[in-house]
């Protein structure tokens, strides 16, 4: 059992929690997630691992609840448990010393991005951020973003904050001044927009690296339903990914893969109590 | 009573039937398909072994169960002393009086095989087995052995960690396991469905290991979570029983259309994650028509699991003949009375899609037999030009799988072979001093039987080597 000990709503439905797992807070690195089993009979949920305390033994997950499991793991109050987490899974992010790198997160992908972004400045790259989100209530750790970013540019949909738009308004300002430019691209949020990063740098030939966030139950490689092309290759997200090259990957079968069980989704949050239901805010993936 | 009966009369005896449940019922629910033996047939089955002096039934089977005696017990009635003979040599006989290839092993070698039908040695296992079961407080108590104050690490909860455990927990060792799942047992639980063994018995066994003091820590994915190097400084001694936990894909188009999963997805998701019960929310495709490609036991496990998933037609596509099968034969008959349907000589060359980018179908190539290949089996060629399309919406690849790169990956200096199998001696002795494997991480795809053989030997060596340690 994971005990929770910290949870906090920081926009609609996306929550943080900082949950007791020492054995996965000693071996984390940044770039890799854990699958949560809320309760026995529950889905299992990849989760990227935001941030880890070693000494304490906690890891700090971001979760958006987007359906029943989700829904479940967010409303655990502290002091509860979740039954089972497994990890740390997946490939660490390598991280190099490019120059000047942007770190673009959308929604919930801000989350995941944020460990990325840190340890890329801690590296020595200077780093300017792109957060993205409907509006002003969807944008997360900004501030947290803030304190090792040379710049930190923002954009919503309703233009409640920072500039009116998506995320690659921002980015192509960026790209078309010379002395911003950047030298590598991490895109991290809804599949849509990682594409449209991805489209957008490929005629420059900025190196795009995306983490994928496909459909999985294992996480250790046995079952294959994570499965994603890359390039001409077959790859399983869990053990080869989650993050790859973004100009490589297949889309358009990312998606089509999510969408495999929307029925039954929708069919399972139908027969959710109301009040829960009501909870769940639709989010395209 | 049974001293009277003599040879002849033994003799006379016919093979009991093991009472089934109706294939037009069974074919709809998850329920068990073999319904056990009355004790009435148990016994008079037990009549009918000759206890010959040669007892080739015992050397027919890899964890060496006194099948002799305990049958002789059985045949007098004595329920305990048959119990407390068959659990000294087997740790788990309620599952392998369930799934092990007695046909093979101990039956094969039967003496009464020669002339008619061997002994049903695998009902009668089962039958004391499920008896011991519904009856703890008749067996006698296990003493719990003096400690030694010595620990080992055992990786992965399936049929050769949970021997292993036992063993070494009944030798004083102290144990935990390490299990990458949420839940035990590996493959007992995630490979085989309920209708075959019915996932109360995988946790009675997991409880009494408990109860012998064995630790299970779930949720810990050795190589991730915990390095196998890391493990050798905290243990005395390492097990690694992994399994086969990465599958073959086929490498034809269309295999990431939606509708496609490898056996392990597919069975997963049906018995660890429970999606055949309608209160769990685990989404599965449920195929009207499912195409299932191999013919394993795995093969027939999928097939039949879709059926129950309410399939109209659920298919077995084979590249060979029956013949060459790898499923028992018991499995491959029960999957035709539940109606399930084999195309063979036939291998799929492509999976095709619908505009939506979900299955539509299967393109199969035509087969013969050729000349026999390394395994002994007669190979099967194409036959140029000859294809055909299978109407189907879901198709499940249950062609193999193989050694899971994840712990070996991170113990760099763990000698393994080509198909990255972990190398072994006869006892499960690795290249790392300390550090012992056995089960489908050694073998590649194999049976549960041998895994647990895997899981008695590997322990004798264990305690061999801490003993020397000293």
């Amino acid at each position: 059992m994971f005990e929770v000990l910290q949870n906090d709503m920081l926009a609609p439905n996306v929550h943080r929690m900082v949950i007791r797992a020492p054995r996965i807070a000693k071996a984390r690195q940044p770039g890799q997630f854990v699958i949560v089993h809320p309760e026995s009979g529950g889905e299992r949920i990849p989760l990227t691992i935001g941030d880890a305390d070693p000494q304490a033994g906690t890891i700090t997950l971001f979760i958006q609840a987007v359906g029943a499991s989700t829904l479940k793991i967010v409303n655990t109050p502290v002091g509860d448990s979740l039954r089972d987490i497994a990890g740390p899974l997946g490939k660490p992010t390598e991280i190099e010393k490019w120059g000047r790198v942007a770190c673009i997160g959308g929604g919930l992908g801000t989350a995941v991005l944020y460990p990325l972004a840190k340890a890329l400045a801690d590296a020595g790259n200077e780093v300017t951020t792109i957060i993205g989100g409907r509006s002003k209530p969807f944008i997360i750790l900004a501030d947290e973003l803030k304190t090792f970013s040379k710049e930190l540019l923002i954009a919503t949909e309703d233009g409640s904050l920072g500039q009116k738009g998506f995320v690659t308004n921002v980015l192509q300002e960026l790209i078309d001044a010379p002395d911003k430019r950047p030298h590598a691209v991490f895109a991290i949020g809804p599949v849509p927009m990682m594409r449209a990063v991805a489209e957008q740098t490929r005629p420059f030939g900025i190196k795009t690296i995306v983490s994928l966030n496909p459909i999985m139950i294992d996480g250790t490689g046995m079952c294959g339903g994570c499965r994603v092309k890359v390039g001409d290759e077959t790859k399983f997200a869990c053990v080869d990914g989650p993050e790859f090259d973004g100009h490589l990957v297949d889309f358009g079968l990312l998606m089509d893969r999510l969408s495999m069980y929307r029925e039954t989704e929708a069919k399972i949050l139908s027969e959710l109590p109301e009040e829960l239901r009501d909870k769940i805010i639709k989010v395209k993936r | 009573m049974n001293k009277k009966l003599t040879s002849k009369d033994r003799m006379a005896i016919e093979r009991v039937k093991m009472p089934e449940q109706d294939p037009k019922r069974r074919n709809s629910n998850f329920e068990e398909v073999n319904q056990g033996l009355t004790e009435e047939q148990a016994i008079r089955e037990a009549q009918r072994c000759l206890l010959c002096k040669t007892r080739p039934c015992v050397a027919g089977c890899p964890v060496r169960v006194r099948i002799p005696e305990f049958i002789a017990a059985l045949a007098e009635g004595d329920l305990p002393e048959a119990a407390r003979i068959l659990l000294e040599e087997n740790t788990l006989p309620a599952v392998c009086g369930r799934v092990c290839p007695q046909e093979t092993q101990c039956e094969k070698v039967c003496v009464r095989g020669s002339k008619g039908s061997p002994v049903a040695i695998g009902y009668l296992e089962r039958f004391v087995a499920d008896w011991a079961l519904a009856h703890p407080e008749k067996l006698p108590k296990e003493n719990k052995p003096e400690p030694t104050g010595k620990k080992v690490a055992i990786v992965g909860s399936g049929p050769a960690g949970l021997t292993i455990a036992g063993e070494l927990a009944r030798m004083g060792h102290a144990v935990t396991i390490f299990e990458a799942l949420h839940d035990t047992g590996g493959v007992l639980r995630y490979g085989i469905p309920e209708f075959r063994l019915p996932k109360r018995i995988v946790d009675i066994e997991v409880e009494r290991l408990k109860n012998l003091g064995v630790e299970i820590e779930c949720n810990v994915v050795v190589g991730k979570t915990v390095t196998l190097e890391e493990l050798r400084e905290e243990f005395d001694a390492v097990f690694i029983g992994n399994g086969a936990g990465l599958p073959i894909m086929l490498n034809i188009d269309g295999e990431n259309l939606k509708g496609v999963y490898s056996a392990n997805e597919y069975l997963t998701r049906v018995n660890l994650m429970a999606a055949w019960r309608e209160d769990v929310p685990t989404p599965i495709i449920h195929g009207k028509r499912v195409a299932v490609i191999g013919g394993g036991n795995t093969a027939m496990d999928a097939v039949r699991t879709s059926k129950r998933l309410g399939a109209e037609r659920s298919i077995i596509v084979y590249r060979r003949t029956e013949v060459e099968m790898p499923a028992r034969n018991e499995e491959i008959q029960h999957a035709k009375e539940e109606g399930i349907e084999f195309i063979l000589l036939a291998s799929p060359i492509e999976i095709l899609g619908d505009e939506n980018g979900w299955v539509k179908g299967l393109l199969c190539q035509r087969m013969k037999l050729g000349e026999p290949d390394a395994s002994g089996r007669r190979r099967p060629v194409p036959i140029e030009g000859d294809t055909f399309v299978l109407d189907v919406d879901v198709v499940v690849n249950a062609i193999g799988t193989r050694a899971n790169p994840l712990l070996t990956a991170t113990a760099p200096d763990l000698k393994l072979n080509k198909w990255g199998n972990i190398e072994t001696d006869d006892n499960g002795a690795t290249s790392l001093p300390g550090v012992f494997a056995g089960g489908d991480i050694v073998r590649g795809g194999a049976t549960v039987i041998l895994a647990m053989g895997d899981g008695k030997s590997a322990a004798v060596a264990i305690d061999k080597y801490l003993n020397q340690k000293n």
